[in-house]
């Protein structure tokens, strides 16, 4: 299981890498949101996946799975979120401002 | 264009109201079971985005009459300060103090003091993510 | 327990929270966001000083004792940086009252520049990884709002640069930090320095420093520093001022407190890697500072030469080095606000920005010329100003170490950081006049106050180094000894006893 999830991170951190290549903002951004998600994933993942019941005070079981990392993601995830939509918000200030939504046309206008 | 809708404000009718009490109903829960002020708050949000998006902004703004940045604003204060306050009775910065109240109808109630560190959060979560959402929404028409 | 220990980042977060309420009314704004970087500032100093005679301070919040809970740790090193800090920013904010301008003022610029405060205050203090990471954010947010105000098309395109490559490093560090759990299963400082040093650092361990190393170079400018002119000189001074003296410093701090506290094992590995890193980054940074011709460009190399110098340090390893990288980076962080607010101060009392555009400024404005003339002597490191004391430590500390190279290259570069400065002020203060006296801009004796009273400090960190020598001899005792830090974190006998 837990080989199978950090391929599924390798594909996602791929196509993160991908979409932070091209010029475009608005994929750049997204490419910014799935690096961040694979991230969380590897988080998870690293804490070790389902070896134990919930970690709540009215589960009963023998073994708890980790919370930390579960905390630590929840977290990450706010702060993703938080970057993410001003990074939007930005861009979108960007196209209104100079009608561009890609780094070529933004520089091609400041050389101008 | 004129869309129909009727279907849609029908069913937001009705709808809002099942999603605000989840979302309360998250936030208590969170003290003991999944849930909280974080997931609580986002529930809310979605909610009022439902109204949002069903009637218009102004509709809702007659209905609702708050200013969302304030409400954030008052999240993060009531979240900070709740934080601070153990600190006056010599506790570390953080501390929780937790009782048993007997209250009308709900009988005998744990409350605890985090209580007031989670409605800070779903007040910031509800103030930050409808903030951004009519912002973003505002000039496109 | 120590309530003491939250109040450098508690005070400005709810401070500036408060001042979000009060957006039109500018006095209380100014009033009270002075008050609370000055009294964070002071708690600094009263903390400090508490060290002396109590050693490592410690507080657990909510009650939960390391390794299990989130804690601050107070030690003279992370005290000194967030007195140094809240001392800077407090200065700089009367430099904004008097220049920042109304329709900043409307947009929350106290309140961010709280909010950076905090998390600033909040990264030196902290005794987690994660919640270093945490820190980090709160800090980088504000940066990017700070950023951005004004909405000039420059910023903005400026900012979509920074801070794309910034939320790329913050991942990166999430990486490093799962990468850390998946390791040794813990994020406490103190326990993972001491389960590092228990189980020995691995190739494994190794890796994910190098990992942690790539991410804080990036934030602290070492090596990595592409996307530092740009987005510094984008700005107003009073802003970038801010970033200049703040924001690479947490950086560093975070480079020097991991690499000494936790992956100090395999020195030959880490502390080379460094030192190359820092030796390349004041070559490019005085290559970039003496091919430039835009002031606040050559100002901005100067923050990255500045970071390497600082950086040495920590590669040559040794006490009496780092001391010079203590000294110097409180240095750092007076001299480099004092040489932004200079250097914008000229800019916007002439609107123009290119060295040689502007010449004969000392006849219009004396003082002005006077201060570049003390903030450049201060920054090459000339006695009695503040930067020499930082110099002669780490010179004597990169010998100690037999580290040649590095020496030559650090005190070559104090000689081009004087260079591109002489340049600037041969230039524009000396010649010829081109501002005639009825045509120049009125140069407000409020706004040169606060340049003014950076002067005078650095003149005081160099005169009274006597003065902070026990301060910074213990913070650098605790970094080469990370022993007294992780027992004063775990405390085995109060454990014991429960």
């Amino acid at each position: 299981m837990e080989t199978l999830i950090t391929l599924l991170v390798g594909v996602l951190v791929m196509v993160a890498v991908y979409l932070l290549l091209s010029r475009n903002f608005v994929r750049i951004i997204l490419g910014t949101a799935i690096l961040s998600h694979a991230i969380h994933l590897l988080i998870l993942t690293m804490g070790g996946l389902k070896k134990g019941g919930a970690p709540l005070l009215t589960e009963e079981g023998s073994t708890y799975s980790d919370a930390l990392p579960q905390a630590l993601i929840l977290t990450a995830i706010v702060i993703s979120f938080a970057v993410t939509a001003f990074l939007l918000v930005l861009a979108y200030r960007i196209y209104r401002e100079t009608g561009a939504d890609n780094l070529d046309d933004v520089r091609r206008e400041f050389d101008d | 264009m004129k869309i129909n809708d009727v279907i849609l404000r029908t069913v937001t009718k009705i709808v809002v109201f099942i999603i605000l009490t989840f979302g309360v109903e998250l936030f208590i829960s969170g003290h003991n079971d999944p849930g909280g002020g974080f997931s609580g708050g986002l529930v809310l949000a979605s909610a009022l985005l439902l109204l949002y998006m069903t009637y218009d902004i102004e509709t809702v703004h007659k209905g609702i009459p708050f200013d969302f940045k304030k409400i954030a604003g008052l999240g993060v204060f009531l979240a900070v300060a709740s934080s601070a306050v153990p600190m006056l009775f010599n506790n570390q910065f953080l501390n929780q103090a937790k009782g048993d109240f007997a209250l009308p109808v709900f009988g005998v109630t744990e409350l605890s003091m985090v209580l007031l560190f989670e409605a800070g959060v779903a007040l910031t979560v509800v103030g930050v993510v409808v903030t951004i959402l009519l912002t973003i929404s505002e000039d496109v028409s | 327990m120590t309530n003491a220990l939250v109040m450098p980042v508690l005070i400005p977060l709810l401070t500036a929270i408060v001042l979000t309420f009060f957006r039109n009314s500018f006095i209380l704004q100014r009033t009270l966001s002075f008050i609370a970087t000055a009294s964070s500032a002071g708690i600094g100093v009263y903390l400090l000083l508490r060290i002396q005679s109590e050693g490592i301070l410690r507080l657990d919040f909510g009650g939960w004792e390391p390794p299990y809970g989130i804690l601050f740790v107070g030690d003279s090193f992370a005290l000194l940086l967030v007195t140094a800090a809240a001392t800077v920013t407090s200065i700089i904010l009367l430099y904004a009252f008097s220049t920042i301008g109304e329709a900043f003022e409307k947009m929350y610029v106290y309140p961010f520049m709280l909010f950076l405060l905090a998390g600033v205050n909040g990264s030196f203090l902290t005794g987690d990884v994660f919640n270093l990471f945490v820190c980090f954010e709160v800090m980088l947010l504000a940066s990017y709002a700070l950023l951005i105000l004004g909405g000039r098309k420059v910023q903005l395109v400026e900012a979509f640069t920074y801070i794309t490559i910034n939320v790329l490093a913050s991942w990166f560090f999430l990486l490093a930090i799962a990468y850390l759990y998946g390791a040794t299963g813990t994020l406490n400082m103190a326990q993972l320095a001491e389960r590092v040093a228990e189980n020995g650092q691995g190739p494994v361990l190794t890796v994910i420093s190098l990992i942690f190393l790539l991410v804080f170079s990036l934030k602290a400018g070492l090596l990595l520093y592409f996307w530092l002119p740009g987005s510094y000189s984008a700005p107003p001074a009073a802003i970038a001022a801010l970033f200049g003296a703040l924001l690479t410093k947490v950086g560093i701090y975070a480079l020097i407190r991991m690499f000494t506290l936790v992956f100090h094992h395999s020195p030959e590995i880490t502390q080379s890697i460094i030192g190359i890193m820092a030796a390349l980054t004041l070559i490019g940074g005085s290559i970039g500072a003496l091919s430039s011709n835009d002031i606040r460009q050559i100002i901005a190399y100067n923050v990255v030469i500045a970071v390497g110098f600082i950086l040495v340090g920590l590669a040559a390893g040794n006490e009496l080095a780092l001391q010079g990288s203590i000294y110097y980076v409180l240095h750092d962080m007076v001299a480099k606000a004092m040489l932004f607010l200079a250097g914008g101060l000229m800019i916007s009392l002439t609107g123009k920005a290119k060295i040689g555009e502007l010449s004969g400024l000392i006849r219009n404005y004396p003082a002005l010329g006077w201060l570049f003339f003390i903030v450049m002597l201060s920054l090459t490191g000339i006695p009695p100003f503040s930067g020499f004391i930082g110099k002669v430590l780490l010179g004597e500390g990169l010998i100690e170490a037999d580290t040649y190279v590095l020496l030559t290259l650090a005190f070559l570069s104090s000689l081009f950081v004087l260079y591109s400065l002489l340049r600037v002020f041969l230039n524009c203060f000396m010649g010829e006049a081109i501002i005639g006296s009825e045509e120049q801009v009125v140069l407000k004796k409020r706004t040169l106050l606060p340049i003014v009273m950076l002067g005078i400090l650095t003149l005081a960190i160099g005169l009274g180094a006597d003065a902070i020598a026990p301060f910074v001899n213990d913070a650098a005792s605790t970094l080469v000894n990370p022993q007294t830090y992780i027992e004063a974190v775990l405390d085995k006998e109060a454990l014991l006893k429960q």
